[in-house]
C-alpha cells in the first residue's frame, strides 16, 4: 500500500498508522475487514470468492436509498426513473445487458462467460441474447485480447472478460503494442475504439500473488489505452456503460471485494458517467486524500480515526475514477484550496500510480 | 506422441510386443460393435470400444500402447512443374488473359518496386526495407480473394495491396513517412495499411495479427456479409503463442478465416530446422481441428486454387482453413540483414534458377500466347520510370505537421496530450536552432 504525504509530518504519521492498522485482525473502532477467523466462527462456511468486507455496508458513500442515489446531478438524465437495490456484480451485468441491448454489434466473451462468469457478472446474458453473442473462448487471455481486437478493427463492439486482473499478462502485448496502437499506427485509417476489456481486481484477503494484483500502474504507462475503477455499483454501471461505448480501448478493472459488499439503488435506465474525470466525494480544507476502488472505503475509515484523534479535521476526499486519462484539474484545484495530499492504493508504493499523482501536482 | 496403456498392463511391466512405435497412417478406419463405454477388458478383437470422456473426440480404447512419432506427412499441392507446365490437364486455371497477366504483371512490379526502393534504402534515402523476392506467387491467394475480404498482413505482402490497387504513390509516401502517407509517417517502412482497400495496417510484432484476424472474422460472419479474413505470416512467427491462441479460438467459435503462412525457410537466419520439429505448420492445423492444405508455394496457380478451396470452406461453411504455402526466401530479411553470414550465395542461386515463382508464371502465360519478350521488357521499363516517378515525388515532399505527433493516440486529445503539445510547441519557438521544423508540413 503506498501513501505519498507532501506536507505535515505529524498528519502523515498519523493517517499512515490508521491506514496499517486496518490491515491488522483487531480493531478498536468498527471491525472494517473481518478477519478470516471471525468469517469461520460466525458463519461456519468458507470466504466466498470475491472476499469479504462488511465494512461497506456501513459506509457514507454508499448510496443507500433511491433518493440519495439520484441527488447525485452525475445522473440527471435518469433523475426522473426507477432504481433497483443492486450489488456491483448485478450493476455490471446491468450494464451489459443494456450494451447488448442497445448494440447489435456487441458481443461479450471470455473465459466461463455462458453459465454466467465465476463473479456472476454474465448471468442470463448468454440466455437472453444468444450464444453467438456471449460466448466462452478457449483458456488464452492473448486469444480473448486479440480476437477483441480484431472484432474491434471491423466496427463492432467487444466486451472481452479477462477473469482475473492477475492473468491479464499474456494480454499485455496484444493491449499495449496492438490495442493501445492501432489508430495511431494507422494514422486513423483504422482504431479499436470499441474494445471494452473488463477485469476483477484487487485484495480479498486469500487471495495470494495471483487472485488480488491490482496492475493499473502497468497500463498507465501505455498511451492510447484508458484505465477506469468504479468504487460501488451505481459507479460501475454508469462507468462501464461509457468505458463500452467510448471510442478508445478501454480497461476496466472491477474491485472484485465490492462484488457482493457494495450494494446501492442502482438506476434501471441507460446512463454513463464520465471518463477521464474524478468525483470529489467529501468536501474539505485541510487536506486532499486521492484513492480510486475498494480503497475509498479503507481511507474513509482512516479518515474517521483521524477525526476522532484530530477533531475539526476536515479531509476533501477524491475518488479519482480514471486513472488514465486522470484528472489532473480536479486533484490540482483541491490542493492549491487544501495545501497537502496524501494518496493511497493497493499496488505497490515503488512506481505505483501514486508516482505520477504526486509528482503532476509537485510540477 | 501419444501414449496409451492398457488396463492390465498397469499391474506388471508392458511387454514390448505391445508398444508399437512405427508411425501411424494419418486416416483410421475404426468400427465400434460394443455399447458399454467401460468395457475396458475386451477379448473380442474386432470390437472397438468408444472413449467418452467430455474432452475425447473421436477415440477408441485400444490394448496396444502407440507411441506415435509422427502422422503421414502433408503433400504439397502443385499445378505447374517449375517450368510452368501444368502437371494434370484437370487442373488448367480456367481464367481470361486479362486476369492472369494482371497477376504475372503485379508480380514484375513488385520486382521492380522492390529493387529500387531496397537501393534507395542502400543510398540512406529510406531508413529502412523489406523485399518480396522469391515470393511473388502470393499473389495469386490476393487474386482467389474478394475486394471486401480483409487482410491482416506480417509485412512480406505487399503484393497483395498492389493487387488491390494501392497506388505506387501510396507505397512511396509511406516508405518516405511523408505528409501524405495514411498512416502519417508515424511507422517504418513497409508498414502499409488501407482501409479503403480492406488492409489492416502492418504492425511490427510478429503473429499479433493473427488472433485479431479470428475476432475480425467473427464480426464479419455476424454482419451476415459474405466475406472472410485473409491472414498472412511466416513460418517463424507461427512459432509465436498468438498462432496457438488465433488457430484455437478460430475453430471453436468457427470463423470465415484463412491462415495463410509463407514457409520460406527461414526466420531472419533461423533455418526452418530450428524453427520446428514436426511437419512445418500445415501438420499443426490439423490438430486445431481445421481444415488445412499445403502448397507449392512458388506456383501461382497451386496458390490461387488453394486460396479459392479455402474461401469456399471458410465463407459458406463459416471454417477457419489453414494453407502452408512451401517457398523460399531469395531475398535477404530485410535491409537491416546480409544473408550470406549465414547461407551461401550458390544456394540462393540455386533456388532462383531451378524453383523461380517469376519464371513459371512466365512460361505459363508465354505458352498460352498471352506474354513475351517484347512485352516483358515493356513493362518492366514502364514500371520502372514509374516508380522512379513516384519515388521522386515522395523524396521531394515534407514530413507530416509536427502536431500530428499527439493526434489519434485517443480519437480526441486528452488534457495530458493537449499540456504536452503546447511544451513542445513553446520549446520549438524558444530554441529555434535547435528545433528545426524545415522538413515538416506547416501546421493548419
Amino acid at each position: 500500500m503506498s501513501v505519498s504525504l507532501l506536507k505535515n509530518p505529524r498528519l502523515a504519521s498519523t493517517l499512515a498508522s490508521a491506514s496499517k492498522t486496518l490491515f491488522h485482525q483487531n480493531m478498536a473502532v468498527k471491525n472494517f475487514h473481518t478477519s478470516l477467523k471471525s468469517h469461520y466462527a460466525a458463519t461456519n462456511s468458507p470466504p466466498p470468492a470475491e472476499g469479504f468486507l462488511p465494512g461497506v455496508a456501513n459506509s457514507k458513500l454508499i448510496k443507500h436509498t433511491h433518493h440519495d442515489a439520484l441527488r447525485n446531478p452525475e445522473l440527471a438524465g435518469v433523475a426522473n426513473g426507477e432504481t433497483k437495490k443492486m450489488n456491483t456484480f448485478q450493476a455490471v451485468n446491468d450494464a451489459m445487458s443494456i450494451a447488448l441491448a442497445t448494440d447489435d454489434t456487441a458481443c461479450v466473451f471470455g473465459e466461463d462467460v455462458a453459465f454466467g462468469g465465476v463473479f456472476r457478472c454474465t448471468m442470463g446474458l448468454s440466455e437472453m441474447f444468444g450464444r453467438d453473442r456471449v460466448f466462452n473462448t478457449p483458456l488464452s487471455e492473448q486469444a480473448i485480447a486479440g480476437f477483441g481486437i480484431g472484432m474491434a478493427a471491423m466496427g463492432s463492439t467487444a466486451i472481452a472478460e479477462i477473469q482475473f486482473a492477475d492473468y491479464i499478462f499474456p494480454a499485455f502485448d496484444q493491449l499495449v503494442n496492438e490495442a493501445a496502437k492501432y489508430r495511431y499506427r494507422s494514422g486513423g485509417e483504422f482504431n479499436v475504439g470499441g474494445l471494452c476489456i473488463r477485469t476483477p481486481c484487487g485484495a480479498v484477503g486469500h487471495g495470494g500473488h495471483y487472485h488480488s494484483q491490482h496492475p493499473e500502474a502497468h497500463f498507465a504507462h501505455t498511451p492510447g489505452l484508458k484505465v477506469v475503477v468504479p468504487r460501488s455499483p451505481i459507479q460501475a454501471k454508469g462507468l462501464l456503460l461509457a468505458s463500452i461505448r467510448d471510442r478508445n480501448p478501454v480497461i476496466f478493472m472491477e474491485p472484485k471485494i465490492l462484488y457482493r459488499a457494495a450494494v446501492e439503488m442502482v438506476p434501471v435506465g441507460d446512463y454513463e458517467l464520465p471518463l477521464g474525470k474524478a468525483e470529489v466525494l467529501t468536501q474539505g480544507t485541510d487536506l486532499t486524500i486521492v484513492g480510486w476502488g475498494a480503497q475509498l472505503y479503507v481511507l474513509e475509515n482512516a479518515i474517521q480515526i483521524a477525526q476522532k484523534k484530530m477533531p475539526g479535521l476536515s479531509v476533501e476526499l477524491i475518488d479519482l475514477r480514471s486513472i488514465l486519462p486522470w484528472d489532473v484539474e480536479t486533484v490540482c484545484n483541491s490542493v492549491n484550496k487544501t495545501g497537502r495530499l496524501l494518496i493511497a492504493h493497493e499496488a505497490p508504493k515503488t512506481q505505483g500510480f501514486a508516482a505520477e499523482i504526486a509528482t503532476t501536482v509537485m510540477e | 506422441m501419444y501414449a496409451r496403456v492398457s488396463v492390465r498392463a498397469l499391474a506388471r511391466s508392458i511387454p514390448s510386443k505391445a508398444i508399437k512405435a512405427t508411425p501411424a497412417p494419418l486416416t483410421h478406419s475404426a468400427k465400434a460393435f460394443s455399447t458399454s463405454a467401460l468395457s475396458m477388458d475386451s477379448h473380442k478383437k474386432k470390437e472397438r470400444v468408444k472413449v467418452h470422456f467430455p474432452g475425447a473426440l473421436d477415440s477408441h480404447f485400444s490394448q496396444v500402447l502407440e507411441i506415435r512419432e509422427k502422422m503421414e506427412p502433408i503433400d504439397t499441392f502443385r499445378v505447374m512443374d517449375t517450368d510452368g507446365k501444368v502437371l494434370d490437364k484437370a487442373l488448367e486455371p480456367e481464367v481470361t488473359e486479362e486476369f492472369a497477366t494482371k497477376i504475372y504483371k503485379d508480380m514484375l512490379t513488385l520486382n521492380v518496386m522492390d529493387l529500387i526502393l531496397y537501393e534507395a534504402q542502400r543510398q540512406g534515402r529510406i531508413s529502412f526495407y523489406m523485399t518480396n523476392a522469391g515470393e511473388e506467387a502470393y499473389i495469386g491467394s490476393a487474386a482467389a480473394l474478394d475486394p471486401e475480404d480483409e487482410i491482416f498482413g506480417q509485412y512480406r505482402e505487399a503484393g497483395t495491396l498492389l493487387y488491390r490497387g494501392f497506388t505506387l504513390d501510396q507505397f512511396m509516401n509511406q516508405c518516405y513517412s511523408n505528409d501524405m502517407d495514411l498512416g502519417k509517417g508515424r511507422q517504418m517502412p513497409v508498414h502499409y495499411g488501407s482501409k479503403a482497400l480492406h488492409f489492416q495496417t502492418i504492425s511490427s510484432p510478429l503473429a499479433t495479427q493473427l488472433p485479431q484476424a479470428s475476432g475480425a472474422a467473427y464480426a464479419i460472419k455476424r454482419s451476415g456479409k459474405k466475406n472472410c479474413v485473409m491472414c498472412y505470416f511466416g513460418e517463424g512467427a507461427a512459432s509465436e503463442g498468438d498462432f496457438h491462441a488465433a488457430l484455437n479460438i478460430a475453430a471453436t467459435t468457427s470463423c470465415p478465416v484463412i491462415f495463410f503462412c509463407r514457409n520460406n525457410g527461414f526466420a531472419i537466419s533461423t533455418p526452418a530446422n530450428e524453427q520446428y520439429k514436426g511437419d512445418g505448420i500445415a501438420s499443426r492445423g490439423v490438430g486445431y481441428g481445421m481444415h488445412t492444405i499445403r502448397v507449392d508455394g512458388n506456383d501461382v496457380w497451386a496458390v490461387y486454387k488453394a486460396t479459392q478451396e479455402a474461401r469456399k470452406i471458410a465463407v459458406e461453411k463459416h471454417k477457419p482453413v489453414l494453407i502452408e504455402a512451401m517457398t523460399y526466401r531469395v531475398g535477404h530479411h530485410s535491409t537491416s540483414d546480409d544473408s550470406s553470414a549465414y547461407r551461401s550465395k550458390k544456394e540462393v542461386e540455386d533456388w532462383k534458377r531451378h524453383d523461380n515463382p517469376m519464371v513459371r508464371m512466365r512460361k505459363w502465360l508465354e505458352s498460352k500466347g498471352w506474354w513475351d519478350e517484347a512485352r516483358e521488357n515493356e513493362h518492366k521499363s514502364t514500371q520502372r520510370s514509374a516508380v522512379l516517378k513516384s519515388f521522386a515525388a515522395a523524396e521531394k515532399r515534407k514530413k507530416p505537421a509536427v502536431s500530428e505527433m499527439f493526434n489519434d493516440v485517443y480519437d480526441k486529445l486528452t488534457p495530458n496530450l493537449i499540456e504536452q503539445k503546447k511544451e513542445l510547441e513553446e520549446l520549438i519557438k524558444k530554441f529555434p536552432a535547435h528545433y528545426d521544423t524545415s522538413n515538416y508540413a506547416k501546421e493548419n
